[in-house]
């Protein structure tokens, strides 16, 4: 509060009176060490993807050489992984609960956000906070208990659990969809509604393909979140072929160890993990950081 | 918000209300139909388990035969016998001390910089943010193997500058900086956040008390840090309640005991093995691990709630 009566006069009485020229003058080193310290932190923070390749391309016994450019690309490594364990199982089954838990997630978070956007009832500023307080409720409160639902239900062992809670809509994505769903103006809404169009063929046809990128953006954190996620299927699968990659990959540790430290195998499987999400953050990078930003927290 | 704006320009022009509007009894059936898919799952999957939470944390149950209510015998054994509970509780605080203000000034600190790149930005940002799409498992492998204390290429860097070496993986003394490194090395969506929110300052604030004589610090101290509060309160809340929940890196970086020494046991690790791990199946006990912890995050939510009211600045206040 303190800092408002500081800086608001301030800024009031210069506004727009042509100083601009004196703040960005490139006469000092300032630029030359802000792309030097960008370009150290760059490297700093690129080195382990580098050396996560090179481990996994090095014959066995240069794993622990002190040689940073193996004598030999082993790129059999790659195919030691598929055969040391069902990864192309592994890949699959996680696709199908990823795919999934997508578009389970994409159908019920923007139905649901879309009747707190633009949808008046009475109840819904008191749910829509309780949404958001679903959100800061740690997940290890309710595990177990929902453990003991799907147990009841014999989803154990299937891949149910791991996507069909997305059916219910997810709070961060209900949050940041109705953000961009506030967005768009009331006069295309009314003009629908003068066409004759009711509530959900607004929402079908008039406010989804609005909020495209918002839904790609929706698609790829849960994409990543689901083939990342290592605790749910360490819950409910039981059975190595039913395995995700995460689980799979997470449990590798132990099998390698037994045979000896296979790095190499450890590092190639993970470089095969991580390709995908890769793929998809090139691919979708403009929607990404998009959604990221437009999420709906302001400084 | 938007809709009012609109609603009120409409009322400006002088016309009735326009009679294409729904009805307020439609609109309230429509809204409830529409997000009822919400409250179905609310019941079903949050109020219900959290409410059976609390009360198999009062029980003894196996799952095999039913509930048989002991009261808080699961809190008094967790707070006075149990060996392994205060070592969990301690590494936890101990984690999240470490990596959130260690997570939030990296990411901070990256976005300041790259807040004043003009060319490249997009090379630098990606740089920064593709280590937040690795999966979690490969980073768990990454960071042991580049922590090595023997091979790993962050101690023969070390050890090439003629500086310390520390048994990372294997020092108990290390091995939650272990996986606070790894973490921070994700901080690509809090760097994100940060920077969308240094872009949304006004330039002519900086203008402004450049004229008035502030140096850098005074107008990264008075201005950027008030401006950015909202994000970085947004940020501090999720990352500890992320923190404190810490369960995956210790489980896959160390092993599901936790390390040496126990030194990489967390929380939810504990509460995980007495729940699920092979002969244990108590579900009462766990349970109550479980609240313990949703009290401490409630906990220390509630606090930094409290504390924001006095640093968190929101332009007009008027928001939503």
């Amino acid at each position: 509060m303190a800092v408002r009566n500081e800086t608001l006069p301030m800024a009031t009485s210069v506004a727009g009176t042509g100083h601009r020229q004196s703040r960005f003058s490139p006469h000092s080193l300032r630029e030359p060490l802000i792309y030097l310290a960008l370009t150290a932190l760059a490297v700093i923070f690129c080195a382990p993807f580098v050396w996560l390749v090179i481990t996994s391309l090095k014959p066995a016994d240069e794993i622990f050489a002190s040689n940073w450019i193996p004598t030999e690309w082993r790129w059999d490594n790659y195919a030691d992984v598929f055969n040391f364990a069902p990864v192309a199982r592994w890949m699959w089954n996680t696709l199908v609960i990823t795919v999934l838990a997508v578009v389970a997630v994409l159908l019920s978070s923007s139905l649901v956000a879309y009747g707190f956007a633009r949808i008046r009832f009475r109840g819904r500023g008191a749910l829509f906070a309780l949404v958001m307080a679903t959100y800061l409720l740690p997940g290890a409160v309710t595990m177990i208990p929902t453990f003991l639902i799907w147990n009841e239900l014999g989803a154990v062992n299937t891949f149910w659990p791991l996507w069909a809670g997305n059916l219910f809509g997810s709070a961060f994505y209900i949050f940041m969809l109705r953000q961009f769903l506030l967005t768009i103006p009331q006069d295309l809404v009314d003009s629908a509604r003068i066409d004759g169009a009711g509530f959900l063929r607004i929402y079908w046809t008039l406010m989804l393909p609005l909020i495209k990128p918002a839904l790609v953006a929706v698609a790829i954190f849960e994409a990543n979140a689901k083939w990342d996620d290592f605790m749910g299927p360490l819950i409910y699968l039981n059975r190595p072929d039913d395995y995700t990659l995460a689980l799979g990959l997470g449990t590798m540790k132990e099998s390698v160890q037994e045979l000896g430290t296979q790095w190499s195998l450890l590092m190639a499987a993970s470089v095969i993990f991580t390709i995908p999400m890769m793929v998809l953050f090139f691919l979708f990078q403009r929607y990404f950081m998009e959604g990221v930003t437009h999420s709906g927290i302001k400084g | 918000m938007a809709n009012a704006a609109l609603d009120r320009t409409g009322d400006v022009s002088g016309q009735p209300r326009p009679k294409f509007r729904f009805r307020p009894s439609e609109e309230t059936r429509a809204g409830w139909l529409v997000i009822s898919p919400w409250i179905f799952g609310f019941i079903v999957f949050t109020m219900f388990p959290f409410f059976s939470s609390l009360y198999f944390s009062f029980t003894n149950y196996d799952v095999i035969s039913s509930p048989e209510w002991i009261g808080l015998e699961n809190y008094d054994r967790l707070l006075t016998s149990d060996r392994l509970f205060p070592i969990a509780l301690r590494n936890t605080f101990l984690y999240t001390a470490m990596y959130v203000p260690l997570h939030l000034v990296t990411a901070l600190a990256v976005a300041l910089l790259l807040n004043e790149a003009r060319k490249m930005k997009g090379f630098y940002r990606t740089a920064f943010y593709l280590p937040s799409m690795t999966p979690v498992i490969a980073t768990a492998y990454l960071w042991i193997w580049m922590l090595n204390p023997n091979n790993g290429l962050v101690n023969r860097t070390l050890r090439a500058l003629s500086l310390p070496a520390p048994a990372w993986t294997v020092d108990p003394d290390w091995t939650k900086p272990t996986i606070v490194i790894s973490q921070v090395w994700m901080m690509g969506g809090a760097m994100i956040l940060f920077l969308a929110a240094l872009q949304g300052v006004p330039k002519d604030l900086y203008e402004a008390a450049t004229l008035d004589g502030a140096g850098a610090w005074r107008r990264f101290r008075n201005i950027t840090l008030p401006m950015i509060s909202g994000v970085s309160f947004f940020l501090a809340t999720v990352s500890t309640i992320a923190a404190l929940g810490v369960f995956t890196q210790g489980y896959v970086m160390f092993d599901k005991d936790g390390g040496p020494q126990d030194s990489a046991l967390f929380i939810v690790m504990y509460l995980f093995k007495r729940a699920f791990g092979s002969g244990y199946f108590q579900m009462g006990y766990a349970s109550a691990i479980a609240w313990i912890l949703f009290l401490i995050i409630l906990a220390v939510t509630a606090l930094q709630f409290w504390i924001s009211k006095r640093w968190v600045y929101y332009e007009h206040d008027a928001r939503g």
